[in-house]
């Protein structure tokens, strides 16, 4: 059982998490609530993650983190170290392929509130920012919920992705599934087996909790 | 603090209106169902914006757009009661109220709440109160801001007939708290007049007739729009006894009538809707008639229609009342302004939701 791997797993799902519950909020409820030219384009861009090879992807992301890159360049003149095969590299890029699983689900949790009930927000003097706090959010947190779920799951299992941008350097970039890969490659079923064990578990466990969490304050709440 | 409102729009909804209300008035907005009565509604609280216009409440300017001013809704400072209520689901009545307010204060969010007779429901979530109670949650939601104007969009339309009579008793009660200009959207014209003070027809976004409900019930333009079955007029009487024979005994500025029994106690100021298709006339003083009502009235005017009927108005003491008959009845009567007729009315021909309270006795 790779500790170093399941713990460093577990932080870049928390992180990826906690990037993309604001920007799950802002973006879903933009695009809940309004309409404008290009929406279409736009929709479409944040699902593209879903559908691309996660090898596509990686190479862009590769591409665009490297020291060549104005990013990449500009983060290594900042910090001292390549955005590429670093763990801040694997969080960006974990924070862009969870986009669809974030954004989809927050969206349609604000879209199933009522218009009605957003206009009668502001009609009690509301402003957007207290009607997120006092309406919105209370309304749309099963879709909130869903979404940060489905990062955090979706995080703990991606592997391709991870294996192009991050590699797989020990305590930086290794996660539980390239360690997995790798046990496997070297013929230790049975750390692999442990360790893919212990990734159903927790997988299960967190969407379990997630059902069970949203039927009881979902009761309460109707 | 006068509402003043200008809209002018074109499609989809058209609108050419405009009109001023002043503080504590109720102005009702009428008109058949997609006259654009909503849309207006929408356009002064700042949820659609016309092509052209200009709404002022006293001194603030909420919308001008040869200013380009155009506040959005938060900052329009009014209370809305929506047709659906739209009460936030996540919170209990009084949670509600407190949340339009801008300083949360839970003595005054309890206060508007016993105004609305909400007594000991404060803590039911709105899916645990019936619609009557809902709308009564909404009433206080829209007043905890103290709005300088009230907007009502179909307040009563979602509740049955029952709770409707008690909540539009309860807002002509309210009246008295309520010094902002009001402005009701209703379909429902035995509501409109119970309720407002003055108002204001249209169709296809444009006005018709503007006036007091008692103007707007004798011109011809106006009915044509309402229909001529809605006209009626409101007849202020005081209870004076409750009769063995199940009657109540009311009296008006030129005598007595008798309407089935009102629950209401002795001394209630009352207004009665009389519909003017069910107002007969005569010349003399009719003898062995079975109807119990004939008030003398003196003739004001002779407003003829397009149909075969023509309205008038006549003077009940210092009240009006309004007749549809026919051009035949009419030209044999040969009535002129001036004339004294006898106005009867059938006991039973009154509606209960046709009776408005205006006060209770002390």
């Amino acid at each position: 059982m790779d500790w170093t791997a399941l713990t460093l797993s577990l932080w870049l799902a928390f992180w990826t998490v906690a990037i993309l519950l604001p920007v799950s909020v802002l973006a879903g409820r933009g695009l809940a609530y309004t309409n404008f030219r290009g929406k279409g384009l736009v929709e479409a861009a944040v699902m593209l993650p879903l559908v691309l090879p996660p090898t596509v992807l990686g190479y862009y992301l590769l591409v665009g983190f490297g020291a060549n890159s104005h990013l990449g360049g500009l983060w290594q003149g900042i910090f001292g170290h390549p955005l590429a095969f670093s763990f801040e590299g694997l969080v960006l890029a974990s924070v862009l392929f969870n986009l669809p699983f974030a954004i989809q689900p927050a969206q349609r949790g604000f879209e199933a509130i009522p218009v009605a009930l957003r206009e009668a927000a502001a009609c009690c003097g509301l402003s957007p920012w207290r009607a997120l706090w006092k309406v919105d959010l209370p309304l749309a947190w099963p879709g909130l919920l869903t979404a940060m779920v489905l990062t955090f799951a979706h995080t703990l299992g991606e592997f391709g992705i991870v294996l192009m941008v991050g590699g797989s350097i020990p305590n930086e970039t290794k996660t539980i599934a390239i360690a997995i890969y790798d046990r496997v490659q070297a013929f230790d079923t049975d750390a692999a087996g442990v360790m893919a064990a212990t990734l159903v578990a927790i997988s299960f466990v967190t969407i379990a909790a997630t059902y069970w969490l949203s039927a009881r304050l979902g009761k309460r709440l109707t | 603090m006068t509402l003043s409102v200008a809209l002018r729009s074109h499609g989809p909804i058209p609108l050419d209106l405009s009109f001023r209300v002043a503080p504590g008035e109720l102005l009702a907005l009428v008109g058949p169902s997609g006259a654009g009565k909503t849309t207006a509604l929408r356009a002064i609280a700042g949820l659609m914006t016309p092509n052209v216009g200009r709404v002022t409440a006293g001194d603030a300017i909420w919308l001008d757009t040869s200013a380009s001013v155009n506040l959005p809704p938060h900052r329009r400072h009014l209370g809305v009661v929506f047709q659906s209520y739209a009460l936030f689901p996540h919170l209990t009545a009084l949670g509600n109220v407190l949340t339009a307010m801008p300083i949360p204060d839970q003595m005054e969010a309890q206060r508007l709440l016993d105004l609305v007779n909400l007594q000991g429901l404060a803590n039911r979530r709105p899916a645990d109160l019936s619609g009557g109670q809902q709308q009564r949650v909404a009433l206080a939601r829209a007043l905890a801001r103290r709005p300088k104007a009230l907007l009502l969009d179909e307040p009563f339309s979602a509740v049955d007939r029952a709770t409707r009579d008690g909540l539009q008793a309860e807002i002509i009660a309210l009246r008295a708290h309520l010094n902002m200009p009001v402005v009701l959207v209703t379909h429902d014209l035995n509501e409109a007049q119970m309720l407002a003070d003055r108002m204001l027809v249209i169709d296809g976004g444009r006005m018709i007739r503007e006036g007091t409900t008692a103007e707007v019930m004798a011109d011809a333009a106006a009915l044509r729009t309402l229909g001529v079955r809605e006209v009626a007029a409101l007849l202020p009487a005081v209870i004076v006894a409750h009769e063995d024979d199940g009657l109540t005994r009311l009296d008006t500025a030129t005598g007595p009538i008798f309407l089935p029994r009102i629950d209401a106690r002795i001394g209630t100021r009352l207004r009665v809707r009389i519909m003017a298709h069910e107002v007969i006339l005569s010349r003399d003083r009719p003898v062995g008639l079975s109807a119990q009502n004939i008030l003398p009235a003196t003739v004001r005017a002779v407003v003829p229609g397009d149909g075969p009927a023509v309205t008038l108005r006549l003077a009940l003491g210092p009240d009006d009342i309004l007749a549809r008959i026919t051009r035949r009845a009419a030209a044999d009567l040969a009535l002129v302004p001036g004339d004294t007729v006898h106005v009867i009315l059938k006991t039973m021909s009154v509606a209960r939701d046709h009776i408005a309270r205006q006060t209770d006795p002390a």
